[in-house]
């Protein structure tokens, strides 16, 4: 783990319209480091990862990419500035095969008339999932025809393709049985050997716990804190999240 | 091997029909109406030709489709696109009345285009609005009066002439269907329609323009009919309000059989050239078999019916 921060997030605030989503929100994350955000439903963890995606603009406060202004004023600013992101409703395109999900809106190209290479995007997409034992048919299956957890193994490869600097996930797991949980979790524990900072939402503690180096707790916008996974237990977590002590 | 048989996986069902539905009735013309002529070499060129315009105007409207779109204008733009050219080509060469013709069809797509993708109203709205709006306009252009086109120029390439024996009415559908194509399948551009009629959010967050597409594709839809306008009033040596006016069921008709699914992501460009072929067999046909003109919509309109339940009914459902 390196000292470098990758992403600061200083006093953010979102409201949509008179609805307050976030309120004050500053956090650090380092290369190599994976943070849990964790708290109830609505209480703001998705709105987060969209802003920090480009996907929402915050209502004001600051962020740093390597400690300068990053721009990310929409999602393909964020893409190129090696920010990726498996949305909680994944963001495939269901009747398109899976080798142009895994380059959408980075197509491959070829020749002068910029024609597209269909035959090395299916060949690198087979080489990605086949590394990385996602289990679907082929890299021409179209993604309607394949199951939720093969769907969310194809998102976390293109994340994991394409990101250089870090990675959000949002529910990654939520929709899989035991053994794709088991390797999305191995899957993540190589993108942090690889020094990839790394952002994950999940509600499930046991996993939180499994996973990551920090535990960021929020309910209803509010930042609650943010705690050592080694220095924390179940019991604070939860009562941080209930508001109950 | 494995390619060829993810080809075969590839061709699903919908897609299937209109091979089925374009052989079937080309047999039963074949036989039925054998005496009266159907398969002669005169008559089947003479569908070729009729449908020229229409094909034309089913690729722009594939790539409507498939982004998530509908353009219900692209008849009335056929009227103003051929009746621009017809009178610019009173007092100007047939370059320009050309580029007048093309010109107005995308400036009136870019117009339903804008409403569509940055003021964000649903197209087909828009579009039934701007259908009635240039109908007015066509009308109105030239007081209901047909405008000869006697540009000799302009009729031989946009109507009667021929490349090698081949008629220009062929070439250009052809050219349509080719370039259509080549973009659709092969091009980031046609990837990015699809994706964007597919799922936009995921098209957003990946960073594709989606308005831009939108705007795009109503542009394509519009020139297409610009076009098909050149190639009416070439083919009639006249531009009237009328041209386009009846083609807006056939196209759409046309489209939908050849595979193209409203709203998800999903077409074909050669299946829409099928597609029109077949409405054009059809008109044909029943023109052929001594049908009343009122007959012969009854019996379109039911055949339509059911090509389009066979091809969009949702087995899921
Ligand atoms: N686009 C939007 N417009 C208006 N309100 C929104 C929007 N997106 C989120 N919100 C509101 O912001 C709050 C936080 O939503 P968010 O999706 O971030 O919750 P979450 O923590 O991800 O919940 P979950 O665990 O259920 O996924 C909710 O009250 C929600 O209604
Ligand atoms: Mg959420």
């Amino acid at each position: 783990m390196s000292d470098q921060e990758v992403l600061s997030l200083t006093n953010i605030h979102k409201a949509f319209g008179g609805v307050v989503a976030i309120e004050d929100f500053s956090l650090n994350l380092k290369a190599g480091e994976v943070v849990a955000l964790v708290g109830d439903n609505g209480a703001g963890k998705s709105t987060l990862i969209k802003i920090i995606s480009g996907v929402y603009t915050p209502t004001s406060g600051e962020i740093l990419l390597d400690g300068e202004a990053a721009d990310i004023r929409d999602a393909s600013a964020a893409r190129a500035n090696g920010i990726e992101v498996v949305y909680q409703d994944l963001a495939l395109a269901d009747q398109q095969p899976v080798y142009m999900n895994m380059f959408l809106g980075r197509e491959l190209t070829k020749g002068p008339l910029n024609l597209l290479d269909k035959a090395r995007m299916r060949q690198e997409t087979q080489d990605l999932v086949d590394e990385l034992d996602v289990r679907i048919p082929s890299a021409s299956s179209t993604i309607s025809d394949l199951s939720g957890g093969q769907r969310q193994g194809i998102a976390i490869a293109r994340a994991t393709h394409w990101a250089s600097k870090l990675v959000l996930l949002d529910e990654p797991t939520a929709a899989l049985g035991v053994a794709e949980t088991a390797r999305v979790e191995a899957l993540i524990e190589q993108l942090k050997a690889k020094d990839l900072a790394i952002l994950i939402i999940s509600h499930s503690l046991d996993q939180v716990f499994r996973l990551s180096d920090r535990i960021c707790v929020l309910r209803r916008g509010k930042q609650i804190g943010v705690r050592d996974t080694k220095s924390t237990d179940k019991n604070e977590i939860v009562s941080m999240i209930t508001g109950v002590a | 091997m494995t390619r060829v048989s993810s080809r075969l996986q590839g061709l699903d069902f919908q897609q299937a029909v209109v091979y089925f539905g374009f052989l079937a009735i080309f047999l039963f013309f074949a036989v039925t109406l054998y005496d009266d002529g159907f398969l002669t070499q005169r008559n089947l060129t003479n569908i070729v030709l009729q449908t020229a315009p229409a094909t034309i105007m089913a690729v722009g409207l594939v790539f409507a489709l498939s982004a998530g779109e509908i353009d219900l204008s692209f008849g009335s733009i056929v009227a103003v696109s051929a009746l621009s050219c017809a009178v610019a080509l009173q007092s100007f060469p047939m370059p320009v009345g050309v580029l007048v013709g093309l010109g107005v069809g995308v400036a009136i797509g870019a117009f339903n285009g804008v409403l569509v993708a940055y003021l964000k109203l649903p197209s087909f709205l828009v579009t039934l609005a701007t259908m009635g709006l240039f109908a007015g306009i066509a009308r109105s252009m030239t007081n209901l009066r047909s405008v000869p086109v006697m540009n000799d120029t302009f009729t031989g390439l946009f109507g009667s002439g021929k490349l090698f024996s081949v008629p220009s009415l062929v070439i250009w559908t052809c050219l349509g269907v080719g370039i259509g194509h080549l973009i659709y399948r092969h091009t980031r551009f046609g990837a990015h329609v699809l994706a964007t009629g597919d799922n936009p959010r995921a098209a957003q967050v990946s960073g594709i323009k989606v308005a831009r597409v939108r705007l795009y594709v109503m542009m394509i839809c519009g020139g297409c009919a610009g076009l098909a306008g050149l190639l009416y009033a070439g083919r009639l040596q006249a531009a009237k309000y009328t041209l386009g006016e009846s083609d807006l069921m056939t196209v759409i008709a046309a489209v939908i059989v050849g595979g193209t699914a409203l709203n998800s992501g999903k077409g074909s460009v050669v299946g829409a050239l099928l597609g029109s072929l077949l409405m054009g067999m059809l008109n044909n046909g029943l023109i052929l078999m001594n049908l009343k003109v009122s007959d012969q919509m009854i019996v379109r309109g039911l055949i339509i019916l059911i090509a389009v339940a066979v091809s969009l009914r949702d087995t899921s459902r």
